[in-house]
């Protein structure tokens, strides 16, 4: 694997940014975890006052980790590829994943002083695999928005162009791995949150498929459709870390019983014979001309590195975005009903009665976007819309995935863009709630059908612009999508 | 809500009005400020609009997707996700200590949650 150049740090040319070369250099002495952490905690002390992808460092956790790897370098532990992969690794958390003992504040005032005593499993695999966990990054609140402006605690400006938005509402770990910040980040993905957000920084972002990663320890958004997946510089680092991720947990009902291939060896099989669907409706109206050209430009390389290209039909994308919108904000309004100032988080404190304390807790808390989400989601459950909107939804969800088994009949995997746009600039779209979900007319269809995604990066706006082709898979098959995305990056080089 | 609208709802019909939004944010236990009580009514009739036009479509015949595995055909994925009720052993494990969880409570006697009063005498 090439090394990446540093894009921004004056101190990083020899500093490691992919996961192999991060664990070969403390394998074979060339650094020390340790070395490598402070050397990407100074690298956050140089950028993120001006980016703003960190809620919370935790130094202390990291350094002991970082202490334990050198320990086991010397000894001679680590020679064997297989053990740790991600040992010295530095990775960060979104904040909707709970770390022991570190805040877990989901971007929201809410839960501002929450300290969650214990860790989240996708957590608790990445610190056994070996990496070094850097801190908490900054998100939408409760993971909810397109452009990470809904954080109660500010902005994350996008490290390719700091007037721009870096997408959401995974921005703060995008941002992170854009700006060399971490090697790899973790993030959620309701309906897009990791891919678009990818798409805009310019770099790799894996929806895996529902049930594929335990969700025990995510702060819940909307169940049914919320995943866990990283943010890395290459293909084949994501393909690494969901190996690590990926698997059946007792503490998820939902996570799948479904065995874990070699998702990096998987990768050496060529793509020469795939059946690659482009579907008509994530090329109409809406798209930007760079967007569908560079899109275009990516059919072309995969064509040229032996796939076919076929038409697929995915009739019901129209209706995506008003069926995500109707499922998502139900399902967010009984997963919020749990912030109420009793168990955890904030409680107002001048309420006398327990349900002034519950409604004066929950205004002082929640965001604007958080509160409208709400009241959409308990409008639609309520009694007497409750037929007219959320069943109605969840048929159209049943129509919207048959639109995909159809497909996966006929071709392995789809290309489309990730999103209509590249990056949009800061308060473009914040007075205007339906314009911004509509962006999120490529991503939220993966979403609602349970199946597997990726975002990578294939090329930029003529302003400098990452723009993101987004590859969908079928169920279970993240192998076929990390092959594809690693034909989409090696046709970049 | 029309059977057969081909385009959203026209703003001004107010499909949602004033007193429906405060009922609802009376359920979800929430309170709005003057302000935010028109906006909130605004982006709900917008939002509601655009998803009036799932009414185009004819689902009678439609399941409800209620859960990602129930339109799985295939054997070989539908045994990964419908694996039927997922049960674990019944057996004693510890659970998060108690006084760790008590420590994250806003109010607490150390074995309860406390809240205000909530019968009056």
């Amino acid at each position: 694997m090439a090394e990446l150049k540093s894009m921004s740090s004056s101190t990083s040319q020899t500093t490691p940014r992919t996961i192999r070369s991060a664990r070969h250099a403390i394998v074979s002495s060339e650094t020390s975890a340790v070395a490598l952490a402070d050397s990407y905690y100074d690298t956050i002390a140089q950028e993120d006052p001006k980016i703003h992808a960190w809620l919370s460092l935790s130094r202390e956790r990291a350094t002991a980790q970082a202490n334990r790897i050198d320990d086991l370098a010397k000894s001679g532990e680590l020679a064997n590829e297989e053990a740790l992969p991600l040992a010295g690794v530095p990775i960060g958390i979104k904040d909707v994943l709970v770390m022991q003992g570190a805040p877990a504040t989901a971007g929201s005032k809410i839960l501002e002083n929450y300290r969650p005593p214990y860790d989240a499993t996708t957590v608790a695999k990445l610190a056994a695999a070996g990496a070094v966990l850097l801190g908490k990054l900054n998100c939408d609140e409760f993971a909810m928005g397109s452009s990470n402006e809904n954080s109660a605690y500010g902005p994350v400006h996008n490290p390719r162009a700091l007037d721009r938005v870096p997408g959401g509402s995974s921005g703060g770990s995008a941002a992170a791995v854009a700006a060399n910040m971490a090697v790899a980040t973790l993030g959620t993905d309701t309906g897009g949150s990791i891919r678009q957000p990818a798409s805009f920084c310019g770099v790799v972002g894996l929806l895996p498929t529902y049930g594929r990663v335990s969700r025990y320890g995510l702060i819940a958004f909307a169940s049914s459709l919320d995943r866990v997946g990283p943010f890395t510089h290459t293909v084949e680092d994501a393909a690494i870390l969901l190996r690590v991720l990926a698997g059946a947990d007792p503490m998820d009902a939902t996570s799948a019983h479904h065995p874990v291939p070699n998702y990096a060896a998987a990768l050496n099989t060529p793509v020469k014979g795939l059946r690659i669907g482009i579907p008509d409706e994530y090329f109409a109206e809406g798209l930007d001309q760079e967007v569908r050209a560079a899109v275009e430009k990516t059919a072309d390389a995969l064509r040229a590195a032996g796939c076919t290209l076929h038409k697929v039909s995915l009739p019901h994308t129209r209706y995506a975005v008003a069926t995500y919108y109707v499922l998502a904000t139900a399902e967010a309004s009984s997963n919020l009903a749990r912030f109420d100032g009793v168990r955890y988080g904030l409680r107002a404190q001048d309420a006398s009665t327990l349900s002034t304390m519950y409604r004066r807790t929950r205004d002082q808390g929640f965001g604007k976007e958080v509160k409208r989400r709400i009241l959409l989601g308990t409008y639609v459950l309520s009694a007497g819309y409750y037929d007219a909107y959320y069943r109605k939804a969840q048929q159209v969800r049943t129509l919207l995935t048959r639109d995909f088994l159809e497909a996966f009949t006929q071709v392995d995997a789809i290309l489309t863009p990730t999103a209509p746009t590249p990056a949009f600039r800061l308060g473009e779209k914040t007075d205007n709630p339906l314009e911004m979900y509509l962006a999120d007319i490529y991503t939220v269809t993966a979403n609602l059908a349970g199946i597997c995604g990726i975002s990578v990066p294939c090329g930029n706006s003529s302003a400098g612009l990452p723009i993101g082709a987004q590859i969908l898979g079928k169920h279970f098959d993240e192998a076929t999508v990390l092959r594809v995305a690693h034909a989409v990056e090696q046709s970049q080089r | 809500m029309p059977t057969s609208s081909h385009t959203p709802e026209p703003l001004e019909k107010q499909a949602v009005p004033l007193e429906q939004v405060l009922r609802v944010a009376e359920l979800a236990q929430l309170e709005l400020r003057e302000d935010e009580q028109q906006e909130m009514l605004r982006d709900l009739n917008a939002i509601l609009g655009h998803v009036a036009q799932l009414n185009e479509l004819d689902t009678r015949d439609v399941p409800p997707m209620t859960q990602v595995h129930v339109v799985l055909p295939d054997p070989a994925s539908q045994g990964a996700l419908d694996a039927g009720n997922v049960l674990r052993d019944d057996s004693v494990r510890p659970s998060l200590d108690r006084g760790k969880v008590m420590a994250t409570a806003p109010d607490t006697d150390g074995t309860y949650f406390k809240v205000p009063k909530v019968i009056e005498r």
